[in-house]
């Protein structure tokens, strides 16, 4: 029976994680966007909330029932609100646990899992985009090839988040290059692996304040049982679509926020006479934006609760991610243009969600719910 | 819980409806568009034995089972109901089929929804009843006037009270099935005119005026761009004299935004907006469907999942028209469910409503421009569903009026602080 009412727990989820976001990261948003860097303090109390923690079940130290796509992006929205590159520092160790807890040979899972349930934050990395201009998750240029007890790793990445701060990194390469989505594997990859070189960390337009590292992979030889989900491998597409619902939930927030901006400024900033949002060319845009935004969010829940519900949402998640960005794109350029010259400034937040927005375009398997 | 799965019962209808419409609206589509006016009355006459209030259940008002249970006080948080959703999932199935056919489709219409939002119980019982009859009728609403459409606040038409009658004189123009409800069948149509012109907005009251009542007279019948199976009128109205109690909601002038009545008389678009949304969507869902059908035949593959700057540009666009289509969706049945569950739709319903109409009309014309010149060709039903689809951008308040109300709320500014 259709329902648009979030159960006890979600709204406790939600409630929690925005006030937390509200309290803790908004404030820091500039000032992390300035020098490039995350407040370790508000990476630490937010480790506390146990998003992950609240995922992985008891048996793998965590405290988590079952993890839930549909809370997932509650959490993940409200966390985008606060700031992008602090939603993603972290929420970056969810790649890795939630692909090993969702797909992990039981080995790995207790090797792993415990890592991700403990009191303090550890970073986890993700190494999935590459540096060209065409890149496309179905045909990765990155390789794995089986040498009788080993992978040997061949390629590059970019846009490898805490590449550097990360004892592991899952590592996505194409075992049968040509085959799409389903020649794709991950590799469950010690940074201080030989073969591996992180490079210098990388200076992008937007989410400055999150570490991001290209990586070279050059003979790099891993055990096979690195390979998630071990002889099998591993559903690569389903690992990406989750990805591609956090993404999605995480511009749905960052939006929302543009918006929220937006229409305080509109009603209080006078032009001849009366708030610009008394002007229709300001107003429009403003609806224009609220549409836009719910429309992604709940294209976003759409597709996380058909994942709750083990039903097919590939498709969907990837609809609502490539619609995300555009919406994000859209949203956060209008917050630009509605406040004129004071939004080109680096005094008000919109040039910075400007900036990130247009990443959503690129960011691939980030964060994970 | 969230939740996106119809219950049983909803999607038992929709799959029922959704095979009547392939199969009793589809094959005549194209004929009830060429032959402007004619109306298949056979058909019609079919619907109202089959669907009697059901149909008309999705158009605004609620079978007799519910209404009677709503009357005793109507608590405000009760068990869920579904009608609102499920009428937009049964609008969105026959709009599917064909919007102009569907729009002809006997019921009360936009006149009883407002009957039925802002009516006593006695003046629903008197004019609703006639719907669940064996032979078709229809209800209209006349609120447009050449020089006032979405300006409700320009209305001329006036009614002044003398005795025990009003007294009306006006012309409206773009009434919805004015022909089926007052020449074709026994029905009425809501008229809005003002009691007082100085008030403003407070002085405009809704009137039933009943079929074949002197002094009203249908004057045009409208040529259209599309949904030409629908007869859209214009009605002159000339000392027309109705019975007093044909007032909907209270006659008192006041400060409306503060009563009851004038509550009421806004929920009616609360519940409209969001299925003329669904409509959209129906036809829009049409357009898509063939066009994916046909690339299936043709064997053309759609990617989805890889990044779109290695889509080809047809992926790209009908990966749009879908996310769209099922956006406009998704709003639309938050609307109808936050109505359904008693919670202020007023935004929702216009967010829904503008995102629909000019997704849809996007989608459609689209969709034409894709398939080239057998979307261009009237051998074909593309066409017909980009003429068509253009309505749902316009009618029930525009895109643009749709954007100002969304903008209002969100402002938090008044219809004065944003014109």
């Amino acid at each position: 029976m259709v329902s648009f009412e979030l159960s006890d727990e979600q709204k406790m989820v939600q409630e929690t994680v925005a006030s937390f976001a509200a309290d803790q990261i908004e404030p820091m948003m500039r000032e992390s966007d300035e020098t490039n860097s995350v407040p370790e303090d508000v990476i630490a109390k937010g480790w506390e909330l146990g998003l992950l923690g609240g995922c992985i079940p008891e048996e793998y130290e965590g405290f988590g029932e079952e993890a839930s796509a549909l809370t997932g992006v509650i959490a993940m929205e409200e966390l985008g609100w606060g700031d992008l590159s602090i939603a993603l520092h972290l929420m970056a160790p969810s790649v890795m646990a939630l692909s090993v807890l969702d797909q992990g040979t039981e080995e790995q899972k207790k090797q792993l899992l415990p890592h991700f349930c403990g009191e303090e934050y550890k970073a986890a990395s993700c190494a999935l985009v590459e540096p060209f201009y065409n890149f496309c998750a179905s045909s990765l240029r990155t390789t794995a090839v089986r040498d009788g007890e080993e992978y040997v790793i061949n390629g590059k990445k970019c846009l490898v988040p805490l590449a550097q701060e990360s004892e592991n990194m899952l590592v996505f390469a194409a075992t049968s290059p040509g085959m799409g989505f389903s020649g794709v594997d991950a590799f469950i990859v010690p940074t201080a692996t030989k073969g591996v070189a992180v490079g210098e960390r990388e200076k992008n337009m937007g989410i400055k304040a999150l570490a991001t590292y290209p990586v070279v992979f050059q003979d790099c030889r891993v055990p096979a049982a690195s390979r998630l989900g071990g002889d099998q491998g591993c559903d690569f597409l389903r690992l990406l679509s989750r990805s591609r619902l956090a993404l999605a939930a995480l511009a749905v927030g960052m939006s929302r926020h543009a918006l929220e901006h937006s229409r305080d400024y509109a009603t209080q900033r006078v032009a001849f006479g009366e708030p610009i949002g008394s002007r229709q060319a300001i107003a429009f845009m403003i609806a224009e934006m609220a549409i836009e935004v719910d429309a992604t969010r709940l294209l976003t829940w759409e597709a996380a609760w058909r994942c709750d519900k083990n039903m097919d949402f590939y498709k969907e998640a990837a609809l609502a991610k490539n619609y995300a960005a555009d919406m994000a794109m859209m949203v956060c350029d209008r917050g630009v243009q509605i406040m004129g010259g004071h939004g080109y400034v680096r005094d008000n937040p919109v040039e910075l969600w400007f900036r990130n927005a247009r990443g959503f375009a690129t960011f691939e398997g980030m964060a994970m719910v | 819980m969230i939740d996106f799965e119809l219950s049983p019962r909803i999607k038992g209808t929709k799959n029922m409806i959704h095979m009547f419409a392939e199969n009793a609206l589809r094959p005549i589509a194209r004929q009830y568009d060429e032959n402007e006016h004619e109306k298949p009355t056979e058909l019609l006459a079919m619907v109202q034995k089959v669907m009697g209030g059901g149909v008309a259940g999705a158009f605004g008002t609620e079978s007799k089972e519910k209404k009677d249970k709503k009357e005793e006080g109507e608590p405000a948080k009760k068990k869920p109901r579904e009608t609102n959703l499920a009428g937009a999932v049964t609008i969105e199935e026959i709009f599917w089929g064909d919007a102009g056919i569907a729009l002809s489709f006997p019921g009360p219409g936009l006149g009883g929804a407002a009957v039925q939002a802002s009516g006593t119980p006695e003046q629903k019982e008197k004019f609703l009843a006639r719907f669940s009859g064996e032979k078709p009728v229809w209800g209209a609403m006349a609120i447009t006037e050449p020089e006032a459409g979405s300006d409700t606040a320009n209305i001329k038409t006036t009614a002044v009270l003398d005795g025990d009658e009003w007294v009306l004189n006006g012309e409206k123009i773009f009434v919805t099935s004015g022909k089926s409800a007052l020449e074709d069948s026994e029905g009425f149509v809501v008229v809005w005119a003002t009691v007082d012109r100085k008030a403003g907005r407070a002085g405009i009251k809704p009137f039933v005026v009943e079929h074949g009542t002197p002094g009203m007279e249908i004057t045009k019948v409208e040529d259209k761009l599309g949904i030409r199976c629908s007869d859209t009128v214009s009605i002159s109205f000339m000392d027309c004299r109705i019975p007093k109690e044909n007032i909907l909601g209270s006659p008192e002038v006041v400060d409306k935004t503060k009563t009851e009545g004038f509550k009421k008389v806004m929920a009616t678009f609360d519940a409209t907006r969001p299925l003329v949304a669904a409509m959209a969507i129906g036809v829009g869902t049409a357009a898509l469907d063939f066009l994916k059908e046909t690339l299936a035949e043709e064997g053309v593959e759609l990617r989805y999942g890889i990044n779109p700057c290695r889509m080809t540009a047809l992926e790209r666009d009908i990966m749009q028209m879908e996310a769209d289509l099922k956006a406009a969706r998704l709003l639309t049945w938050r609307a109808v469910w936050m109505l359904d569950n008693g919670l202020r739709n007023d935004l929702q319903a216009s967010m829904a409503k503008a995102k629909a109409g000019l997704a849809v009309t996007r989608i459609t014309q689209k969709a034409v421009e894709l398939m080239g010149p057998l979307g261009y060709s009237r051998e074909l039903l593309l066409e017909k569903w980009m003429r068509d689809s253009k309505i749902n951008d316009i009618f029930e308040g525009t895109g643009q009026i749709q954007l100002l109300v969304t903008a209002r709320r969100i402002l938090g500014f008044s219809r004065e602080q944003l014109k």
